[in-house]
């Protein structure tokens, strides 16, 4: 790799454009001597992040979840569905089938095609990281023990892939919780249970008065960190992600807990303290997402 | 602190293991690893010219196929193969054989606990068969966090579904037998065996909690890394159609 005085070559747009081209990696080095990234951010700081509640009108919770330019619709549908034997007194049934579905590829600086494959594991994360968290506890979703549950169907669709798909797919999802109305149902004279709007049995009392919202109860939230060298990024872009290959995810939950923290592979070995350091990076990310999110929340109430 | 298990062993005891290599007749490398009565095939194919679609072509591509013990592959298993590959792909040295593709196919012959771990340390073992240019060995130990707080290493499924509310897979370097100084392999003061080159956690832990069991998992991957070690001397001496 030539260019030994790279700086000084760098006075024309043009040539920074072939330079971030051709050595992506220096190009990336050059910026992170001076602490800074070439989005203008520090390399802790995440990027902008905006959640917008009530974006799909026919899903019983929606949020639209950006962080960056990364964003992410997640809505949840809710059905009566009849518990699984194995927990009929509880009837605490309320899988989530999570169907997070990526375009091919919408970022241009990426190789097309691998947010497709992503797809399934972040899928798998996903769902990993609701249920174990026990954000929401299961028998909130019971409404007659062992013989009617709601069923949620949460999916998740990828509008833009830039980086950081977990975090801002987890922040989508713990939105649409946040913002489900759950329906109202009620008894149909043949003793089942049935949506009372659809079936004209409005003026019948609801089955489920009281219960019309899910009390989240530790709600999990992540930040990806890149690992280069001794640098740690926070909350990377799809470009930084495809040159500097070590990923560091971290969830915790409003407790501190930590819910995952997944590290596949990467080049760079990662040792205690740059653990402590992401998961430190993390714990200001958690305040600033709760912040944001109660933010969304008390202006749907104005509303 | 005394904790009872089923097997009676300790809390830091792993269970038997047992490996062998070159076991697979038609594949360039092969190895099966057994971790008490888990056991995983690792057969290794390569390197092919070419690389799959989307994958950088200045550098080697590693392809895992899970093969699950009965039935089709899942959003777990698609999972266990990302995990593998990034794993994979950290140690060996990718920028030898440029536009290549190797082929791992990992055959989980009985599941235990620990299955992810006991298949990287199959796949690693299997790489060396083959020849295949790494940087170092990659070991994987399987942490448990019970409910009642203590941690517990290499559980079994009975142990896994029953007791746990976390586990983590963490996958470090082998333990480094070098005539340099000490101090010339620390990376800011910490031998470079105990970077981590994956970890994957499940459930809810304290923070330290998953200290705790980096702490535990390292001092369980030095004894691993001495058995692959021995086992890799053993039968390089003993093999004489090596090759």
């Amino acid at each position: 790799m030539g260019l030994p005085n790279a700086s000084g070559d760098l006075s024309t747009e043009v040539e920074v454009d072939a330079f971030r081209r051709l050595f992506p990696l220096r190009f990336y080095e050059k910026h992170l001597l001076e602490s800074i990234r070439p989005d203008a951010r520090p390399l802790g700081r995440a990027r902008e992040t905006t959640i917008a509640l009530g974006a799909v009108a026919s899903a019983n919770g929606s949020a639209l979840a950006k962080i960056g330019s990364t964003t992410m619709l997640a809505a949840i549908k809710m059905e009566v569905m009849t518990p699984s034997l194995e927990t009929p007194d509880e009837g605490c049934i309320g899988l989530l089938p999570l169907a997070a579905r990526f375009p091919v590829s919408l970022s241009l600086l990426k190789t097309p095609g691998r947010p497709a494959e992503a797809a399934p594991v972040v899928a798998k994360q996903l769902s990993d990281t609701i249920l174990s968290s026990g954000m929401i506890n299961l028998k909130e979703l019971s409404l007659v023990s062992g013989k009617a549950a709601w069923m949620a169907y949460l999916d998740i669709y990828c509008l833009d892939a830039d980086g950081a798909l977990f975090d801002t797919a987890l922040l989508s999802a713990v939105a649409a919780f946040s913002h489900l109305e759950i329906p109202v149902v009620s008894l149909n004279d043949d003793g089942k249970i049935v949506l009372s709007e659809e079936q004209g049995l409005s003026d019948r009392e609801p089955v489920n008065k009281e219960k019309r919202k899910i009390n989240l109860s530790s709600v999990p939230f992540s930040l990806t960190c890149v690992l280069h060298k001794n640098y740690i990024l926070a909350d990377p872009t799809a470009e930084e992600e495809s040159i500097m290959d070590t990923i560091v995810t971290v969830v915790l939950d409003s407790s501190s807990q930590l819910v995952s923290l997944q590290k596949p592979g990467g080049t760079v070995l990662a040792y205690t303290s740059a653990i402590q350091d992401c998961i430190a990076l993390t714990r200001q990310r958690v305040k600033e997402l709760q912040k944001i999110l109660e933010e969304a929340i008390s202006g749907m109430e104005v509303d | 602190m005394e904790v009872d298990r089923e097997d009676g062993r300790s809390q830091n005891q792993l269970r038997p293991l047992a490996c062998s290599r070159n076991i697979l007749h038609r594949a360039h490398g092969s190895a099966s690893w057994s971790q008490g009565d888990t056991k995983v095939l690792a057969a290794v194919y390569g390197p092919k010219a070419g690389t799959k679609k989307n994958e950088n072509p200045e550098k080697a591509c590693i392809e895992v196929i899970w093969k699950p013990k009965t039935g089709q592959i899942g959003k777990p298993e698609k999972e266990y193969e990302m995990i593998l590959k990034r794993t994979l792909e950290s140690v060996c040295i990718l920028t030898v054989n440029p536009n290549t593709t190797t082929s791992i196919i990992v055959q989980v012959v009985n599941d235990d606990g620990a299955l992810l771990p006991s298949a990287i340390n199959a796949a690693c073992m299997a790489l060396v068969d083959a020849g295949i240019p790494m940087k170092h060995l990659a070991v994987a130990v399987c942490c448990c966090v019970a409910k009642s707080g203590y941690v517990i290493l290499d559980p079994t499924k009975l142990e896994e579904q029953q007791k746990m509310k976390a586990f983590a897979y963490l996958v470090f370097p082998n333990s480094v037998h070098s005539v340099l100084p000490e101090g010339s392999l620390r990376v800011e003061g910490e031998p470079i065996e105990n970077g981590i080159i994956t970890s994957v956690t499940h459930g809810i832990m304290s923070v330290d909690d998953y200290f705790y069991c980096l702490e535990r998992g390292r001092a369980a991957s030095v004894k691993l890394s001495d058995f692959l070690r021995r086992n890799l001397q053993q039968q390089s001496t003993d093999s004489s159609k090596a090759g």
